[in-house]
């Protein structure tokens, strides 16, 4: 045992990077938010903030984005995912892999492409076009968790249901939803997260004219207002923690392979 | 009947879903300028892509190396951090093991801006110029939580004697590691490696930050920059469409191959 109970010491290099490049930048990301640009502690970024008509409005945008996003991906994509998980419905993986596929092509030619198509289509670019520019980007992302789940749940909880008398709207709402809610978390994370916080898709789908949260935190870095910039990001981080509250953090992340 | 629905639904949702992509395709086999402009067959943006004969002079075929060099390196380095890390984590108990798995989460939930910003702001603080170095070192920031979250899985599932039962034949614990143990880990090593190899090429933000001002583009940072000057590049959809068949091509093989183990598996 004792020789085992050694070979702990072998997570020291990457504690150490760890600290050093996760838990530092996290640190340094509160310092710059606490200080003024001379380096003096002060609230001065968060009152900038809160009393910017034009940081409020696109923070308040941007979370509408996000949310709108989000909800028409799992009204599109949860029957989706149920049909895909059904064996009576679909027989052939090819489509599964075809909904899969996107995921592993470069988001900015995905967006791109979207975009072009727009171009070609002679649809203006705009808040109409931001959003089902959004959907076309992360609806693969909402689908995959939610199959995943659902062709591993059981069926027969579905059968005992119906067999004891409960309408097939009953069976839905009351056994396949809450089984399948930990699929639909994930595809929420997956979704929500990566919406809120873009900035070069929004600019692409709107031609540059709407800006995100994202966008305001780039101009601010890129100008050297890191100051300010850092204080932006700490108000992002909130927002991403909260969601993340959603989720069961005993629960690992599963990779996507 | 309703089998008939549900097919209509799936394959409307793919035509949508993947119109942008067909277009782009059809139209890099004609030279014009902007897409829907068909001006006769032509295969000249494909051998432009290749020769590197076009505008910019070849800033988009370095952007590819750029990409591809840095995604090598960075899911190396992870995949080698990332096993050891395993390692000792896995024989780690209570509050340090939890402390190591939040940090280990944490390039995970946050949004690349965010990673990106806190390194940028790091190398500031630190003084550090910033280019291929920075890069390569927020790609393996980004990239080794993965690897760790594939192989330790791996160790969970391993019988602990194995290992010891090799010490106590006699090999030494370099042997036991490279014969006994690293077998065992190879499936999590590999898709681990594969897993930081996609997320270091898809990555945008985390290298908008952090490649400083040396002039360092891949292939994510060159279509950003492009696409802002007005337009797409017309020798970007003979690349897009290539990077999209090689990929179908790739999972359509992993499916064939992992169906015909589970039939092999079922005998």
């Amino acid at each position: 045992m004792s020789r085992f109970s050694k070979r702990s010491t072998w997570a020291l290099p990457y504690v150490i990077f760890l600290v050093l490049f996760v838990a530092l930048p996290l640190i340094i990301i509160i310092l710059y938010a606490f200080q003024d640009s001379s380096g003096n502690f002060s609230l001065g970024n968060f009152a900038k903030f809160v009393t910017d008509a034009d940081a409020i409005g696109t923070f308040a945008l941007s979370l509408e984005v996000a949310i709108e996003n989000t909800l028409i991906c799992i009204l599109l994509g949860y029957p989706a995912a149920w049909i895909l998980a059904n064996k009576k419905l679909n027989r052939s993986a090819v489509t599964v892999v075809l909904f899969i596929l996107p995921m592993w092509i470069n988001a900015l030619m995905r967006t791109l492409a979207t975009a072009e198509l727009f171009h070609m289509l002679g649809i203006q670019l705009g808040k109409g076009t931001l959003i089902v520019g959004m959907v076309y980007d992360y609806l693969p992302f909402m689908i995959y968790p939610i199959y995943n789940i659902l062709s591993k749940m059981d069926k027969s909880y579905v059968e005992a249901a119906s067999d004891l008398g409960a309408t097939p709207w009953q069976v839905f709402w009351k056994v396949q939803v809450p089984l399948s809610m930990p699929g639909i978390i994930s595809g929420v994370m997956m979704v929500f997260m990566p919406t809120v916080s873009t900035f070069a898709i929004s600019e692409f789908l709107t031609n540059n004219k709407i800006k995100l949260f994202g966008t305001i935190i780039q101009e601010n870095i890129n100008s050297s207002m890191w100051n300010y910039g850092a204080a932006l990001s700490l108000v992002m981080l909130i927002i991403i923690g909260i969601t993340s509250l959603l989720q069961d953090n005993k629960k690992e992340v599963n990779g996507v392979v | 009947m309703k089998r008939f629905f549900a097919q209509c639904y799936i394959w409307l949702l793919l035509v949508v879903l993947y119109a942008p992509i067909v277009f782009i395709a059809i139209f890099s086999f004609t030279e014009s300028k902007v897409l829907g402009n068909w001006t006769g067959f032509s295969t000249k943006l494909y051998t432009n892509l290749f020769t590197g004969d076009m505008q910019g002079s070849g800033a988009l075929v370095s952007a590819i190396e750029n990409t591809i060099l840095i995604a090598l390196v960075a899911a190396t380095v992870a995949t080698i951090l990332g096993t050891v890390a395993a390692i000792g984590i896995h024989n780690m108990r209570g509050k340090g093991k939890q402390a190591i798995n939040f940090l280990n989460n944490i390039p995970i939930l946050n949004p690349d801006i965010i990673t990106g910003v806190s390194l940028f702001l790091l190398f500031v603080f630190l003084h550090i110029s910033q280019g291929y170095a920075t890069v390569i070192l927020a790609h393996i920031t980004l990239c080794t939580p993965y690897v760790v979250l594939n192989v330790l899985p791996k160790l969970t599932q391993m019988n602990p004697n194995i290992y010891e039962a090799a010490l106590d034949l006699g090999a030494t614990p370099y042997q036991a590691l490279r014969k006994v143990l690293m077998p065992l880990l190879k499936p999590g090593m590999i898709s681990g490696f594969i897993l930081a190899f996609t997320m270091s090429l898809d990555d945008f933000a985390i290298t908008f930050f952090t490649r400083g001002t040396v002039g360092l583009d891949t292939l994510s940072t060159y279509i950003y920059t492009d696409a802002r000057k007005g337009g797409l590049t017309p020798e970007l959809r003979p690349l897009i469409t290539l990077m999209f068949v090689g990929v179908l091509v790739l999972l359509i093989v992993i499916n064939i191959r992992a169906m015909r183990n589970a039939k092999n598996n079922a005998r």
